[in-house]
């Protein structure tokens, strides 16, 4: 979710967002988000969520990086500087191991970690979210749902009346209803 | 002990705080006023870094003559000290990716801990070899970039594979440490009580609002980092150790290196988390967090790896004997067990493998005295493992007149008490600038154990 949400609610654990979310599901929205202290067991599920395809990337960087170190090193060997050492073959496979893995290991796992940051918005300092009061304790121990804008079962009455009864313990709209 | 008592004994987490009280506990380490003992602490580890670099300043001046390296002991302290760091460094690596990917859930309470140790013991681990280099100005020769003197590094030696092997070891130490930080900064970052505060570990925690999408890719990437890191940690050692066995030494030249250097690393690791967290578990009043569970699982860890460190022990002696090569039965069988470093022999064996057999009992295993000291123990051990294989196996090679006793200079025992204190340095200001055991996944584990006990598949 990139801009503000419509609609915000706190609970006080896991399992009351996922009432919450049961309940606004019932109402028949469906664009959601949760911020959470954690993660809550059931709730990517919940929210349908696929799995990330953050492991392909990496695969593929993977690939690159070790790759990209094994021609290196037949390169430098029987290319561009061959040296000959004890009649040894200049392109020695299994000297090259080593280096080939250590650096598919390195593109895999600096492509891993640049995807988590980018596929989930950071960096990125300032957001909307962070404008709600009492925001600061979704790191800490409060459990956010919220609903984007531009979902047409928005109804300000009736999603707050069945979040309350859900047990949220605040209702915040930010004014983005449609 | 009542069956209530030792049921508690062996939680992983003591009680069950709620995740608001859990977050001030553990974050409050960052922001508790500075002790009398930390300062004390603080200070003798600054004094120490300081002789560091006045030792590495005076190495780099007058050159590698410094230190009592001389042929044949081309590889004196140097090599010892960076084997014996970087071996320490593994057993962060393994508590934090094996331990995950092998659902151990008490790791949790102690991942980010020794991951800061790992990240420490590497740096001091990369400043030998570097000086080692005798001109440490040229270290970027070892690695690949098209150079206007038209020459590569030779890259079927195995020392442009420790360069890589330990740069990236490094790295992704870093970034696994870094990844999984996040979330904890993010919540250093709401609960700061000064807006200078609030805006460093705002920035450092990259806007991190942990919303579904956010904890989506972030759960992936650090069980995909864990992954990945688990063949990492042993391909690092098994390259140093390559160093040794590719060579045609007597003593060094052995199949048996990789796993026996693996073995051995995470073996002096598990010894220096121990050391360390026995009073940093008491000075933070983290008894509810660390519990007997945790000392009672890395003991039985250092049981099992001492028991693998005596089998290669053995091993080296029957293959030395089975090979018939003379100079392997006199290095192994004669120049270690009665040679002129014998005491070095005798005490690396007890204190590797004789002291440990205490931990067969549960006693032992969680009385904190007696862990703390066999640790020492351990860490004194394993270091004259690596003097048994680089001092002993040079001063005594192919031909005797060429044989030479090693002795240390007093610049090679101020290097490596100076990273002695370099470590502590860094890792006193860690335990006060971050949170050092994982919130998020600590609330996350509290959440799962209470979901488990009332019944309810997590």
């Amino acid at each position: 979710m990139k801009h503000a949400p419509a609609l915000m609610a706190e609970f006080d654990s896991g399992p009351a967002l996922l009432g919450g979310l049961r309940a606004l599901r019932a109402c028949g929205l469906s664009r959601f988000d949760a911020f959470t202290p954690y993660e809550i067991t059931g709730l990517q599920e919940a929210l349908g969520v696929r799995r990330s395809r953050l492991t392909w990337i990496a695969l593929a960087a993977g690939l690159v990086g070790g790759g990209g170190a094994y021609f290196l090193q037949w390169w430098i060997n029987v290319v561009d500087y061959p040296l000959n050492i004890g009649g040894r073959p200049y392109h020695s496979a299994p000297a090259f191991i080593p280096i080939t893995f250590e650096m598919a290991i390195l593109f895999a796992s600096a492509a891993a970690l640049i995807s988590a940051l980018v596929l989930g918005g950071l960096p990125r300092l300032w957001h909307p979210v962070f404008e709600v009061d009492g925001f600061d304790r979704a790191t800490i121990d409060r459990f956010w749902l919220a609903v984007g804008v531009g979902d047409s079962a928005l109804d300000r009455a009736r999603n707050t009346a069945a979040l309350e009864a859900a047990g949220a313990l605040r209702v915040v709209w930010l004014g983005g209803e449609s | 002990m009542t069956a209530v008592a030792a049921a508690r004994d062996d939680e992983v987490l003591i009680g069950r705080p709620s995740d608001g009280a859990l977050s001030d506990q553990l974050l409050s380490t960052t922001r508790r006023p500075f002790t009398r003992g930390w300062k004390v602490a603080f200070a003798i580890c600054g004094a120490l870094t300081v002789m560091l670099f006045a030792m590495v300043t005076l190495t780099v001046m007058r050159g590698i003559g410094m230190w009592g390296n001389n042929i044949p002991n081309a590889w004196g302290f140097g090599i010892i000290n960076f084997v014996w760091w970087i071996g320490i460094g593994h057993a962060g690596t393994f508590i934090s990716a094996i331990l995950l990917v092998l659902e151990q859930n008490w790791r949790t309470s102690i991942n980010r801990f020794t991951e800061g140790m790992t990240l420490f013991a590497v740096m001091q681990a990369g400043l030998f070899p570097l000086l080692h280099l005798g001109r440490p100005w040229f270290a970027y020769w070892l690695f690949p970039y098209p150079s206007v003197m038209g020459t590569w590094p030779q890259v079927r030696s195995a020392l442009p594979w420790d360069a890589a092997a330990v740069t990236t070891y490094f790295l992704v130490s870093l970034m696994f440490w870094y990844l999984g930080m996040i979330p904890d900064l993010a919540a250093l970052r709401d609960r700061a009580h000064t807006r200078a505060r609030r805006i460093v570990y705002g920035i450092f925690a990259l806007g991190w609002r942990g919303s579904a999408q956010q904890w989506r890719h972030h759960k992936v990437a650090y069980l995909l980092l864990a992954g990945l890191a688990t063949p990492l940690v042993v391909s690092v050692h098994s390259i140093v150790s390559l160093d040794f066995a590719t060579t045609g030494l007597p003593g060094w030249h052995s199949t048996l290196f990789p796993p026996f250097f693996v073995a051995g690393a995470i073996f002096s690791g598990f010894a220096l988390v121990m050391t360390l967290i026995i009073p940093v578990r008491k000075v933070f009043k983290l008894e509810n967090v660390i519990t007997p569970r945790h000392f009672d699982a890395m003991a039985k860890m250092m049981l099992i790896m001492s028991w693998i460190a005596a089998y290669a022990y053995i091993a080296e002696f029957f293959v030395a004997w089975y090979s018939g090569d003379r100079y392997e039965v006199y290095q192994q069988l004669v120049n270690r067990p009665t040679g002129w470093y014998a005491w070095a022999f005798w005490v690396m064996l007890f204190c590797n493998c004789i002291v440990t057999q205490l931990f067969w009992s549960r006693r032992m295993r969680r009385n904190l005295k007696v862990l703390f000291v066999v640790s020492l123990l351990i860490n004194l051990g394993m270091w004259l493992e690596r003097f048994e294989i680089i001092v002993v196996s040079l001063s005594r090679d192919f031909l005797p007149s060429s044989w030479h006793i090693f002795v240390p200079t007093w610049v090679d025992i101020g290097i490596l008490t100076g990273t002695l204190g370099f470590f502590g340095l860094l890792f006193l200001g860690y335990l006060r600038l971050v949170p050092f055991i994982p919130i998020a996944e600590m609330k996350q584990m509290r959440a799962e154990l209470v979901a488990t006990s009332q019944g309810v598949q997590p």
